[in-house]
């Protein structure tokens, strides 16, 4: 089998005062395998952007370890450092925040380069760029526009374009379709899996949106409160829930059919339910088939029966 | 259930002033809102839904505005004859508004309690004590727990599935007969939204209230509305019941909003249907079918002639030539037929 693109240990990413710190990110671990899709999920609040941040180093991590390519994070030359810049990519959310709106296309796609220092040559550099804007769809006349010019779908696209610039192997997807409408995000989502197709590229694909995850991911992690309550296949997690606040997730997404949303009773969770004693050991249990779930030994007997 | 409307738009036109021309952002929209039901306007951004119910209460600055043409009778008179002074006294009493934000919609200085008797001390002739009563039991019907300290609470110390409630019990407090919800679960997590959306089935059931609700999801479409209404570049271009439309859809545009969204049983090896192309400028709307251009099933007339509404069933219509007596039989996408098929009760 191969080795993992990308491995988290023990992540984590506290905020505030340190004798009463806020734990965004605690104590999490996961893999990305090289070309896959790994969806993560949760509410608002529940520390999946600030993964996504602290694993890029837009954070400095609490603790724990990132290892990105068979390297660990922590000891890299510098050459190595650079590696790591341009083979780990990022898209945002909003495609309106995320792009200079003082640059033209040509120049944001650019600036890479030249801080990289690669493809010196002008002519080289222009066909490098005009392929990049053909990789996602638009044109080489888009390359002299400036972002205000582009709606909405087509400035995530430069935002794609420009995280496609040094054939990264994992590209870290925040919330990349919430801003666009639904239309829309089809056309970029579409666009996103023909691009690993083509590179083979793996993606950390964080949304909110559970349809769309399930569509596009090959497994997904649920997150809740920092942790990981659940990760596993995407079928098999959606069918087959197993943690609590997982089936509460997705028992409250709403489906555009009228007939199932008369009979839908929405499952609510509440934190307080496990009744955890002290002396329990909590950590992600393995039900099988991949598929792992936070809970303690007592609940593992129970669920797992 | 149908009785008399309480809301009737007819051809409503709203144009607006910018640089680069006028936009034509409402093109002839009319529709009828009934006693108690709930009437679901779908659409992306830009289609003109929103603009469409701010002009229900007359909350669109003019200039830029302009309200071109069409009327919005309301309790019998238009509501586009009245001055400021009338609207004041519509607006919150007898038709409210509840919108996307619940972080920007409530005042940050004012406790809740105050902010929720406001209303009903503006609109009835009500003690504050009785007001204050009212406040409670408003909060508790929207499920806000521990209701008598909240009510001295600022907003600050509300999450924002209890500020989109607080907002809910304002938009009630003064029994509107209408409510009309602006994206009012956009800004929440799903599990939040779910409990709001019951929370508002909840309250219509017991106060008869009507609602138009709009939003982009199909999800939340499915699962609030009695009607559905869709808009497209300024115009409705279909509406029916909730399951004329989910099953039974005859508009391309709609089968294409259908047909892009993933359900949770979609198959991953299939690319998502997407809809080429992005909507038409409204400084220059196309002379045809507005969504011809994007519709790769489109005829000759699309492009030439804007198609009047078709009657597809009963209470239900369609703006689309397929629908002419004399159209040819256009090609179903697969995905609709599959839809076609959960729809019993009635014919293709």
């Amino acid at each position: 089998m191969a080795e993992p693109i990308l491995t988290v240990k023990n992540l984590q990413k506290h905020f505030g005062a340190k004798n009463n710190p806020l734990k965004a990110v605690d104590d999490i671990s996961f893999h990305v395998m090289p070309g896959e899709t790994l969806g993560l999920v949760g509410e608002s609040g529940c520390g999946k952007s600030t993964t996504g941040r602290t694993i890029i180093n837009l954070y400095d991590k609490t603790g724990g370890e990132v290892e990105f390519d068979g390297r660990n994070n922590d000891r890299l030359s510098r050459k190595e450092q650079k590696q790591f810049h341009q083979k780990l990519q990022m898209i945002f959310q909003d495609p309106y925040a995320s792009l200079n709106p003082r640059m033209t296309v040509f120049e944001i796609l650019e600036e890479g380069y030249d801080i990289h220092k690669l493809y010196k040559k002008k002519k080289e550099r222009r066909e490098r760029i005009y392929g990049l804007l053909e990789s996602v769809g638009l044109n080489r006349e888009h390359a002299n526009r400036y972002p205000h010019e582009f709606s909405g779908g087509q400035r995530q696209r430069i935002g794609i374009a420009r995280a496609l610039s040094f054939d990264p192997k994992l590209i870290i997807a925040d919330e990349p379709i919430s801003a666009l409408d639904v239309s829309i995000q089809a056309q970029v989502v579409n666009m996103m899996k023909n691009i690993q197709k083509e590179r083979g590229l793996a993606y950390l694909f964080i949304a909110h949106d559970l349809s769309m995850v399930k569509y596009i991911s090959d497994r997904i992690a649920v997150m809740y409160k920092g942790k990981i309550m659940e990760i596993g296949d995407a079928a098999d997690l959606y069918e087959r829930p197993v943690h609590p606040y997982t089936k509460s997730l997705l028992s409250a997404v709403p489906q555009p059919d009228p007939h199932s949303e008369k009979d839908r009773r929405r499952i609510s969770y509440d934190a307080d339910m496990h009744e955890y004693t002290e002396d329990e050991e909590l950590e992600l249990r393995d039900f099988g088939n991949n598929h792992l779930v936070y809970c303690s030994k007592k609940e593992y007997d129970s669920w797992k029966a | 259930m149908m009785n008399e409307p309480i809301l009737q738009m007819k051809n409503l036109e709203i144009d607006f002033k910018t640089y680069a021309g006028t936009v034509k952002a409402v093109r002839k929209v009319s529709f009828d809102v009934f006693e108690g039901e709930t009437l679901a306007i779908v659409g992306e951004s830009g289609s003109g839904k929103s603009v469409t119910n701010q002009a229900i209460m007359k909350l669109l600055p003019q200039p830029p505005a302009i309200y071109a043409g069409g009327e919005i009778l309301f309790g019998g008179s238009n509501i586009l004859e009245k001055s400021e002074k009338q609207m004041e006294r519509i607006r919150g009493n007898e038709i409210s508004m509840i919108f996307q934000d619940p972080m920007t919609s409530l005042n940050p200085t004012m406790k809740i309690g105050k902010q929720i008797t406001e209303v009903m001390l503006k609109h009835k002739k009500i003690s504050s004590g009785d007001a204050k009563k009212r406040a409670l039991e408003l909060m508790d019907l929207v499920g806000i727990p521990n209701p008598k300290k909240r009510l001295n609470q600022y907003p600050h110390e509300f999450s924002g599935g209890m500020r989109q409630r607080v907002v809910i019990a304002i938009a009630l407090a003064a029994d509107p007969r209408l409510l009309i919800a602006d994206e009012p679960t956009t800004a929440l997590d799903v599990t939040i939204q779910a409990q709001i959306l019951e929370v508002m089935k909840d309250v219509q059931k017991n106060s008869r209230t009507s609602i138009i609700f709009i939003t982009h999801d199909l999800g939340v479409v499915a699962n609030v509305a009695d009607r559905v209404a869709v808009m497209y570049a300024g115009e409705i271009v279909e509406i029916g019941s909730v399951d004329d439309i989910f099953y039974n859809p005859q508009h391309p545009y709609t089968w294409g909003l259908l047909g892009s969204m993933p359900d949770m049983n979609a198959d991953k090896k299939e690319e998502l249907r997407t809809i080429p192309g992005s909507p038409p400028n409204l400084v220059d709307p196309p002379r045809g079918d507005a969504f011809a251009a994007r519709n790769p099933r489109a005829m000759k007339i699309d492009f030439e002639k804007s198609p009047p509404m078709f009657e597809a069933g009963k209470d239900h219509y369609a703006k689309t030539w397929r629908l002419h007596p004399a159209a040819p039989k256009t090609e179903v996408p697969e995905i609709i037929r599959n839809r076609y098929m959960q729809y019993n009760g009635g014919d293709q």
